[in-house]
């Protein structure tokens, strides 16, 4: 309901020219704005595609089928594959407790879920460092069990998961702290108990903004570099996900690989993007929706 | 179903929602919770409900306490002031989730639910929007189906939070003339919430007056009309002219006036407050002998039956504006016009203490 404009009943033509530039103004910020979305985000992906088609299609997808670009592709795949579902359910949790009821800490727990964007993905990398490796505190229990975490995939998950964790809670609070916990309550009232009041109504209620977080959370996992670095050791085909094997490429000179590999992170880019878009016009559909519900 | 309340308070943080609250409702009967925002009535509803918990007191329903009992197991119908219909299903789908949500073994089978679906969709005269969203409905027609929703459970009470408050004038008019002719239908013990006072005077069986968290009066229609029990509701209950005057061994004086009050014949020369509603006022051209207070008319609202007319007094004995109300005849009679002086004398007066200006007594 709050959402309709007052002003809305002046007619369109009369509105226009109160409130439009000269065209000369107009044209020069639409060039300046243009200009530089090509010069620093158009220019840099035509450049990925052009550098790692540059020596035909054959040498990119002997680039892309290699044994350690594969290992990569199926590790990034494997990261994202559990990172993504952790968070799904923890996001979904935490929005629920958030939103929907009032208790002693939950500033805090706000706060920590902004952690993972607020803290550099490097030092929360050393975090597992210190805790899980070698000369870390768990490190002499997990030798003597033969684990190992660090170098290896598991230290990957645990990185990836780390600074995923807020793109679907923090997607999600808004979304629910909007809509209220009436139609909960409606619904206990009728005799739901929690489980079919989750399923029935809040999850419907949020799928989009739900869907949208997930996309991003997904972009995320899958493109994180600084955090998954450090606890990854670089060891070729074991633990070498899409984006530090595109840096091993790179320091390697073997740019056509180098830029054959970024050319699937930028793909996976611009799907998100595409996918983004869509579920961005649903959402804005439901809000609206509920707002005049 | 009779509710009985025992007791009953709640704090939220400083503030005091509830303090103290008796009640009892009778099986059968439409009750209004009134009172301005803050007063603690839809928290009293919401408490009545399951959806709050008291800090003290007792809620019993049928002589049994529901203190611990679960929302579920309440078996109320709860109407919200906002609908909260659910957004993603059908209006059909909203109506039927109360039975769907069932046990299996309690759950009725697809064509039975179907039949009590329909049948209340037919009672509150919607059944051709059935395969609609809430989206798409009026608010009007959104009310009448979150409370077609609320019954599809058979509560045995009806608990409705300011059922009428997001609609326009004439909607809510037709609405609780049709809430009233519901309740006459089905008799099921209902309670609800609203903060205007004409709502409450039309449709309820008994109006609590609440204010700050306390009832102030239980009564029916007429009697917090006619008899209100203490200033607030009278000043919360339609319009009323306050008019300062004093108190001494069983008279009243308000200027020149002076009536008889025999239940201050004890009273030593008091401060006091005068309610008067604005049609209790005489108001007349000359004095006739008798005495009476003097004012001009400021303003003269003639629409309908009835002139309103808003006075100025002559003295201090009304602080603000002075409100008459006088048929069109008698308006006509008197050809009255702005700026002209008049004389008033209430026909019936209500006296109160002014507590504010006698100091020391409480």
């Amino acid at each position: 309901m709050t959402a309709v404009p007052l002003l809305q009943t002046s007619p369109a033509p009369h509105k226009a020219v109160i409130t439009q530039e000269s065209p000369w103004a107009r044209w020069t910020l639409i060039l300046l704005a243009l200009s530089f979305l090509s010069l620093f985000i158009l220019l840099p992906l035509l450049a990925v595609f052009f550098e790692a088609l540059r020596k035909g299609w054959e040498v990119y997808l002997a680039a892309i089928t290699e044994p350690d670009a594969l290992a990569a592709i199926r590790l990034t795949l494997i990261a994202a594959a559990i990172a993504v579902p952790l968070n799904l359910i923890f996001g979904i949790a935490a929005a629920w407790a958030i939103a929907k009821f009032e208790f002693r800490g939950k500033s805090i727990l706000t706060s920590l879920i902004d952690l993972p964007f607020s803290v550099s993905p490097v030092v929360a990398g050393l975090i597992y460092v210190l805790i899980f490796g070698l000369q870390g505190w768990a490190g002499p229990w997990l030798r003597e069990h033969d684990l190992s975490i660090i170098f290896a995939v598991p230290g990957i998950v645990l990185a990836t998961t780390f600074v995923t964790v807020p793109f679907i809670a923090r997607e999600l609070i808004p979304l629910m702290e909007a809509q209220g916990s009436e139609e909960e309550e409606a619904a206990i009232i009728l005799g739901a108990s929690g489980w079919q009041t989750l399923w029935y109504i809040t999850l419907p209620n949020i799928k989009w903004g739900l869907l949208y977080g997930t996309i991003l959370c997904n972009a995320r996992a899958m493109g994180e570099f600084g955090a998954v670095s450090v606890v990854s050791g670089h060891i070729r085909g074991l633990t070498n996900t899409l984006p530090l094997y595109v840096e091993i490429l790179y320091n390697e000179y073997n740019f056509v690989a180098a830029f054959a590999v970024a050319s699937l992170l930028a793909l996976l880019a611009l799907i998100t993007l595409v996918l983004k878009t869509l579920v961005e016009a649903k959402v804005a559909q439901q809000t609206s929706r509920g707002n005049h519900s | 179903m009779t509710i009985e309340i025992h007791d009953l308070s709640k704090q939220f943080g400083s503030f005091t929602a509830l303090n103290d609250i008796n009640l009892t409702v009778n099986p059968g009967e439409l009750l209004a919770l009134l009172g301005p925002s803050g007063s603690g009535k839809t928290t009293l509803l919401r408490v009545i409900a399951g959806l709050e918990t008291a800090d003290s007191g007792q809620v019993l329903f049928n002589e049994e306490d529901s203190t611990d009992k679960h929302i579920r197991d309440r078996h109320v119908g709860f109407v919200f002031q906002h609908y909260a219909l659910f957004r993603n299903m059908t209006i059909f789908e909203n109506v039927a989730f109360g039975l769907r949500v069932r046990p299996r073994k309690q759950r009725p089978n697809a064509p039975e639910i179907n039949r009590r679906v329909t049948e209340l969709l037919q009672l509150v005269q919607l059944d051709w929007l059935a395969d609609r969203y809430p989206h798409q409905l009026s608010g009007g027609q959104r009310q009448r189906i979150a409370l077609a929703r609320a019954l599809a459970v058979e509560p045995s009470v009806l608990l409705l939070d300011e059922p009428f408050g997001a609609l326009d004038a004439k909607v809510r008019k037709e609405l609780r003339a049709w809430l009233r002719k519901l309740h006459d239908d089905m008799h099921i013990t209902s309670i609800f919430v609203t903060h205007d006072q004409e709502e409450a005077l039309e449709v309820a069986d008994r109006i609590v007056v609440m204010n700050r968290g306390r009832i102030e009066q239980i009564g029916t229609p007429d009697e917090v009309y006619e008899k209100p029990a203490n200033p607030f509701v009278y000043e919360f209950l339609g319009h009323v002219n306050l008019f300062h005057g004093r108190v001494h061994h069983g008279h009243a004086w308000i200027g020149d006036l002076q009536v008889d009050a025999p239940e201050y014949s004890e009273a030593e020369d008091l401060n006091a407050i005068a309610y008067v509603r604005p049609h209790d006022l005489e108001v007349d051209r000359t004095l006739n002998g008798e005495p009476a207070l003097a004012a001009h008319i400021v303003h003269i609202l003639a629409i309908g039956p009835v002139v309103r007319l808003e006075l100025a007094g002559k003295d201090n004995q009304s602080a603000n504006s002075i409100y008459a109300e006088i048929s069109k005849e008698r308006f006509r009679e008197l050809q009255l016009a702005r700026g002209d002086q008049v004389f008033i004398k209430p026909r019936k007066l209500d006296l109160f203490p002014n507590h504010a200006q006698n100091g020391s007594i409480h």
